[in-house]
């Protein structure tokens, strides 16, 4: 890797490794996904599968809430500080810039993920219930939605306020988590038009809720490894289609 | 070729909503010759920093030509062999000083194995040494001013741009980064530095371009924009009553209880002498008197092009007309 592009990445990282808010997040994430434990005692059925349930669902949770937090503020954050002047100012193309947030995000939220994900494991083990390659897997997935949620996050941060940005992102997860639905409710409208409106949103929007395995984990039914890879390559296609509309934005962009 | 080309470089900015079009650069035309060093002076708001940030690519202009070294200034290669000191730097206040200066020479693809040596030579440098380790959250304004010079120097730049690099300086500070600027242009490197400080072009510059509004009104060698701006000759004399001088020449004036003529340079002093003692007064002193660099600029802000100085003028430059100040379009 270019250097400057690495050195973009490692700076991103290092600046989220530096802030406080971050491990705050993460500690979070661990303490709710161990409370899991306590809601296994108070609930009737298999405790294991409500262990992994309502952990897993926490780790969800506050991965997800980093992703977002650290994806909007980022960018934004060397324009206001001006920061960007300094960079901009080296050769190093604006597509390298955004290249090198993006990459630098997705380390942060490796090493977000993986913390979380390490003790949970020994947690499961802990409590009896051995290694579980499912949850790997679940861990996996789960981090190629939060590629396309931080790439999302960075897009809106190239050009809105954190706040907006924070709107944006907001709502373009909560939609992805339902996507499905459009594709039932589709067959309900009369008018071709918005049959075909829809369909077209069915395929614009990132559709998240594919990356979550949660239910096929925990119940322990089988995983179609098809439908892993077409996950796989559909995170790919949409990040890398999220990257280029930044970059195309960020091009234009002037710093005053 | 040049260090640096401008040609013709408008820039306007549009108010919110696309309504109102401020034109803040009215055509620049500059260039700066390799090895000199440049003073770019403008009193505020003229348009200093809008046309660096054209020159470093943060800025598209409206049309004209910027050119670094024959190379179209929005090429990332352009900026190869630039080192850039932003107005009132900030810089991420999470890293030390030399990871700093790593991660900015890492922007020129510069590998950290073979920075490392030199990073604390270029602390060093700029007066920053005992501090490599120390967060620059913990920085004072002057300290992070000098870190932005570093910073510049870290790609061993043939030409250094710098947008006020002496403002936030103690005057060790400012002896220090004259030594250094001057020191640059030994190695030959190209400075180019904007300022409102009228002392620093003086002192360093060898060609200097005035910015006012917008656009160049004077531009060249610093010798040569003093020896060409009108001087003026100051005859002293006593033992003259008014009336006598008024006579002799209406431009005139008490100071100390002395009489001070001001006469054009170009305008025949013998005979302003030989009629002075004709009518008894006595010659104290002639002194021819330059212009400096900021009789130039007060009376380009004046909007007189080479208006002799008023009898006023005492080479310490008071502004002849104060309201102008702002220079602000
Ligand atoms: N984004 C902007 N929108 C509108 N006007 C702007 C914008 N940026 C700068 N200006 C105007 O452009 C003019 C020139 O600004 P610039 O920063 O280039 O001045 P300067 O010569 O660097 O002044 P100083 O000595 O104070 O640093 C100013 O009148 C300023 O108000
Ligand atoms: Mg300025």
């Amino acid at each position: 890797m270019k250097p400057a592009i690495r050195g973009i990445a490692v700076n991103t990282f290092r600046e989220s490794a530096r802030n406080k808010m971050f491990y705050l997040l993460v500690f979070f994430g661990i303490l709710f996904a161990l409370s899991s434990k306590l809601v296994s005692f108070l609930t009737l059925g298999d405790a294991m599968k409500v262990l992994k349930d309502t952990g897993l669902a926490a780790i969800n949770f506050f991965c997800v809430l980093i992703a977002i937090f650290t994806g909007i503020n980022l960018v934004y954050k060397e324009i206001e500080k001006k920061t960007v002047f300094n960079i901009l100012s080296k050769p190093l193309s604006r597509d390298e810039f955004i290249a090198g947030k993006f990459l630098g995000l997705a380390l942060t939220m490796l090493t977000a993920l993986g913390a979380m994900a390490v003790i949970f494991f020994a947690f499961v083990a802990v409590s009896g219930g051995g290694f579980d390659l499912g949850i790997l897997l679940y861990f996996f997935m789960l981090y190629l939605e939060l590629l396309v949620i931080v790439a999302i996050s960075l897009l809106f941060s190239s050009f809105t306020t954190p706040i907006l940005s924070f709107i944006f992102t907001v709502s373009l997860y909560l939609i992805g988590q339902v996507m499905w639905t459009f594709n039932e409710f589709k067959d309900y409208l009369a008018i071709p038009l918005w049959r075909v409106f829809t369909q077209g949103l069915y395929y614009l929007l990132p559709n998240l809720h594919k990356f979550n395995i949660k239910n096929e984990v925990v119940m322990g039914t089988a995983i179609d490894p098809w439908s892993v890879l077409f996950s796989v390559l559909y995170a790919l296609a949409y990040v890398l289609a999220l990257l280029a509309l930044t970059v195309l934005i960020f091009r234009r962009r002037e710093f005053q | 070729m040049k260090a640096l080309e401008i040609k013709g470089l408008k820039k306007s900015f549009r108010s919110n909503f696309l309504i109102k079009k401020f034109n803040i650069l009215k055509g620049i035309d500059l260039d700066v010759e390799k090895g000199e060093i440049y003073g770019f002076l403008g009193p505020n708001g003229a348009g200093k920093t809008t046309t660096i940030k054209c020159i470093m690519g943060l800025l598209s202009p409206d049309s004209g030509e910027v050119r670094v070294d024959g190379l179209p200034a929005h090429a990332a290669a352009a900026r190869q062999r630039i080192g850039f000191l932003p107005e009132n730097p900030y810089f991420y206040d999470y890293l030390t000083a030399r990871e700093f200066l790593l991660f900015s020479a890492s922007l020129f693809n510069i590998p950290e194995k073979e920075m490392r040596d030199k990073v604390a030579a270029l602390i060093h440098r700029v007066g920053l040494s005992g501090h490599e380790d120390l967060k620059l959250r913990k920085f004072s304004k002057g300290m992070i001013q000098r870190l932005g010079l570093a910073q510049a120097l870290v790609n061993d730049p043939d030409l250094l741009i710098l947008d006020e690099p002496f403002s936030g300086l103690d005057p060790v500070g400012r002896k220090d980064l004259r030594l250094l600027i001057l020191a640059l242009r030994e190695q030959g490197k190209t400075v180019f530095f904007s300022s409102h400080i009228l002392q620093d072009m003086e002192l360093m510059a060898d060609r200097v371009g005035i910015i006012l509004a917008g656009t160049i009104r004077r531009q060249g060698k610093l010798s040569e924009l003093i020896a060409r701006s009108t001087q003026y000759v100051e005859v002293v004399c006593d033992r003259i009553a008014p009336k006598e001088l008024a006579r002799i020449h209406p431009d005139h004036a008490l100071r100390d209880n002395q009489s001070v003529l001001t006469l054009a340079g170009d305008a025949d002093v013998n005979l302003v002498v030989e009629s002075i003692i004709h009518s008894g007064g006595r010659i104290l002193a002639v002194n021819p008197v330059k212009m400096t660099l900021e009789d130039i600029f007060f009376s380009e802000m004046a909007g007189g092009a080479n208006g002799v100085p008023t009898s006023q003028s005492n080479g310490t430059g008071a502004p002849p007309n104060p309201s102008t100040l702002g220079g602000k379009p």
